[in-house]
C-alpha cells in the first residue's frame, strides 16, 4: 500500500517547496538581493574581494613600496605589466639601487589573475574596487602605476 | 447558427440596420475577429509582462521596471523588437511546413478563445458541445509544435517536438477525464449551462466537493503539462535541448510560439474557472445584480489561477521523460478513473451540495 503514501508524501513536498517559494514571493519586495546599479550608484560599496583594476597606493609623502624587482611582470601570464627601471647610485652607500621609472600596467590585456599581487614581495601593488573601467580611448588603458616624482619608502628593501 | 455577442447588441442592431444582412453578418465577423485578435495580443503581453515580474519575486529581483509603470510597456517594447527581427530559416528545411507550423498554434488558440465565456453575454461561439470542441481544438497546437520540430532541419528541435507529441498523447487523457467528472455533475457540455447550473447549487469545486477537487489538481496538473510550462517543460528543455521545437524560429515567427504558449496557459485556466470556480459568477453571488462585472470576477479568478501556475513554475524541477509517463500512467490515470467512479456514485446517491 505504499502507492497512496507515495502520492501523499509526493504532494506534501510538493506543497513545502510551493511554500518556500511563496514566502520568497511575499516578501521579495523587502529582500531583493540584486543592486540596483545605477539608482544606487552613490551608496553602491564594492566588496574587499572585488578585483576592479591593479593600483599602487601612495602614502602622504608620495612613497610607494616598488622597489622595482619585476616579480610582477614576470608573474603576469599575458604581459600587462611593463616596468621601466633604472639603476642610480645611492647617495649614502655608494652602491648602485635599481629604482623604477614607471610601472606600466595595461588595463585592456588584463585578466584580473591576481598572479602579480601574490607575486609582489612588498606588498607594493594592490586590487581597486572600482569597477567602471570603460573609456572613450584604449590608450588611456594603459596606466602608470607610480606617481609622478615618487620615491620607494625607505627601508622596503632590507 | 451563431450566436453573436449580445454585449453588443446595439452594434449589432446599427450594422443591420445600415446594410444588407449579408454585409452587415460579414462585417460583424471581422469585428469580432479583430476583437479578439485585439485580446490575444493584449493578453499575451500581458501575461508575458505578469510572468517575468512574478518570475522576479519568486527569485528575490525585481524584474523589468524600467520601461512604462511597473515595466508594463517592456513587452510591448520587446514585441516591436521582434517584429523588426530577420526572419532566418535553416539550410535545406522544409519552407512550407517550416512557416505553416506558428500558424497552426496560434489558430488553435484562438479557435478556443472563441468559446470561452468571458461573461453571460460575451462570448463569440456558445456551441452545445463546448467542452468537447475545447478538447478536440486543442490536440491541434501540438501539430503546429510537431511540424515546426521537424520541419526545422534541427535535431534538438526534432526532440523537442517529439516529447511534446509523446507529453500532449498522454495527458489529453488526464486533462479529458477529469473534465468528465464535472460534465457528469453539469450534465451538459455547454460551457455557458456549465455555468448557469453553478448559479444556484454554488461552484462545481463546492458542490462536488471530494471528488471536484481530486478532479481540479488532476486538471491543473495535467493542464500545465499540456501547455508545456515548467515543470513538465521538456518539450523546450532550455538546458538539454537549445529552445526545443523552436530553436530555429526567429523574429515574428518565434514570437508567434511565445504568444501562443501564454494564450494556452490562460485558456487552461479559463477552462479551470469555467468548470471548477464557476466562470464569470461573482463569488456566493454577491454581485448578482449587476452581470456586466461577470468579466472582472472571470478575470480575476484566471489571473488567479494563472498565478498558481506560475507558481509550479518558479517552485518544481523539470520531469524526466520517464517520471512524466509515470505520473500520467500509474498516478493520474488510474486516480482519475476511480474518481470518476466515486463521482458518479455521489451524484447516484445525491450527496452534492
Amino acid at each position: 500500500m505504499s502507492y497512496f503514501s507515495d502520492i501523499y508524501k509526493g504532494i506534501k513536498t510538493l506543497l513545502t517547496g510551493m511554500m518556500v517559494t511563496g514566502k520568497y514571493f511575499v516578501t521579495a519586495r523587502k529582500s531583493i538581493i540584486t543592486q540596483q546599479y545605477p539608482d544606487n550608484r552613490a551608496t553602491l560599496k564594492m566588496f574587499d574581494r572585488f578585483r576592479g583594476e591593479v593600483v599602487m597606493p601612495h602614502d602622504e609623502a608620495n612613497e610607494h613600496r616598488c622597489t622595482g624587482c619585476q616579480k610582477c611582470e614576470l608573474a603576469c601570464p599575458n604581459g600587462s605589466i611593463e616596468i621601466v627601471w633604472d639603476r642610480i647610485v645611492d647617495p649614502e652607500t655608494k652602491k648602485k639601487k635599481k629604482v623604477i621609472e614607471k610601472h606600466i600596467y595595461h588595463l585592456s590585456m588584463c585578466t584580473m589573475c591576481g598572479l602579480c599581487i601574490e607575486a609582489c614581495p612588498t606588498d607594493a601593488i594592490k586590487w581597486a574596487q572600482n569597477f567602471e573601467n570603460a573609456v572613450y580611448d584604449r590608450t588611456q588603458l594603459t596606466k602608470v602605476l607610480n606617481k609622478p616624482g615618487s620615491k620607494v619608502k625607505a627601508g622596503i628593501e632590507d | 447558427m451563431m450566436k453573436t455577442l449580445s454585449i453588443t447588441k446595439t452594434i449589432h442592431e446599427f450594422l443591420f440596420g445600415l446594410m444588407p444582412e449579408g454585409v452587415a453578418m460579414v462585417v460583424e465577423w471581422v469585428l469580432i475577429a479583430a476583437v479578439y485578435l485585439a485580446f490575444f495580443a493584449l493578453a499575451g503581453l500581458l501575461l508575458v509582462w505578469m510572468e517575468r515580474r512574478i518570475a522576479a519575486f519568486f527569485q528575490l529581483r525585481l524584474g523589468p521596471n524600467r520601461v512604462g509603470p511597473a515595466g508594463l510597456f517592456q513587452t510591448v517594447a520587446d514585441a516591436l523588437k521582434l517584429v523588426t527581427k530577420e526572419l532566418t530559416g535553416t539550410a535545406r528545411a522544409d519552407q512550407f511546413l517550416y512557416n505553416l507550423a506558428p500558424y497552426f498554434v496560434i489558430v488553435a488558440a484562438l479557435v478556443i478563445l472563441s468559446v470561452i465565456p468571458f461573461s453571460a453575454e460575451f462570448q463569440a461561439f456558445d456551441i452545445n458541445i463546448g467542452v468537447f470542441f475545447v478538447m478536440a481544438v486543442s490536440s491541434i497546437g501540438v501539430i503546429g509544435v510537431l511540424l515546426g520540430g521537424w520541419a526545422s532541419n534541427n535535431k534538438y528541435a526534432l526532440i523537442g517536438a517529439m516529447r511534446s507529441g509523446l507529453q500532449t498523447v498522454s495527458y489529453e487523457l488526464s486533462v479529458g477525464l477529469s473534465i468528465l467528472t464535472i460534465v457528469l455533475l453539469a450534465g451538459s457540455l455547454q460551457l455557458s449551462e456549465i455555468i448557469e447550473a453553478q448559479r444556484t447549487g454554488g461552484w462545481f469545486i463546492l458542490q462536488g466537493h471530494i471528488p471536484a477537487v481530486i478532479a481540479f489538481m488532476i486538471f491543473m496538473i495535467s493542464g500545465v503539462a499540456e501547455t508545456n510550462r515548467a515543470p513538465f517543460d521538456l518539450v523546450e528543455a532550455e538546458s538539454e535541448l537549445g529552445a526545443g521545437f523552436h530553436t530555429e524560429y526567429s523574429g515574428m515567427k518565434f514570437a508567434y510560439f511565445f504568444l501562443a504558449e501564454f494564450i494556452n496557459m490562460f485558456i487552461v485556466a479559463a477552462i479551470a474557472v469555467t468548470l471548477f470556480f464557476g466562470g464569470h459568477l461573482s463569488p456566493f453571488g454577491i454581485t448578482e445584480s449587476l452581470p456586466w462585472l461577470g468579466v472582472f470576477w472571470f478575470m480575476i479568478k484566471v489571473l488567479i489561477i494563472i498565478f498558481l501556475m506560475m507558481w509550479f513554475r518558479w517552485t518544481f524541477p523539470r520531469l524526466r521523460v520517464d517520471q512524466l509517463l509515470t505520473l500520467e500512467w500509474k498516478y493520474l490515470l488510474p486516480l482519475n478513473l476511480m474518481n470518476i467512479v466515486l463521482m458518479a456514485v455521489i451524484i447516484w446517491l445525491n450527496w452534492t451540495f
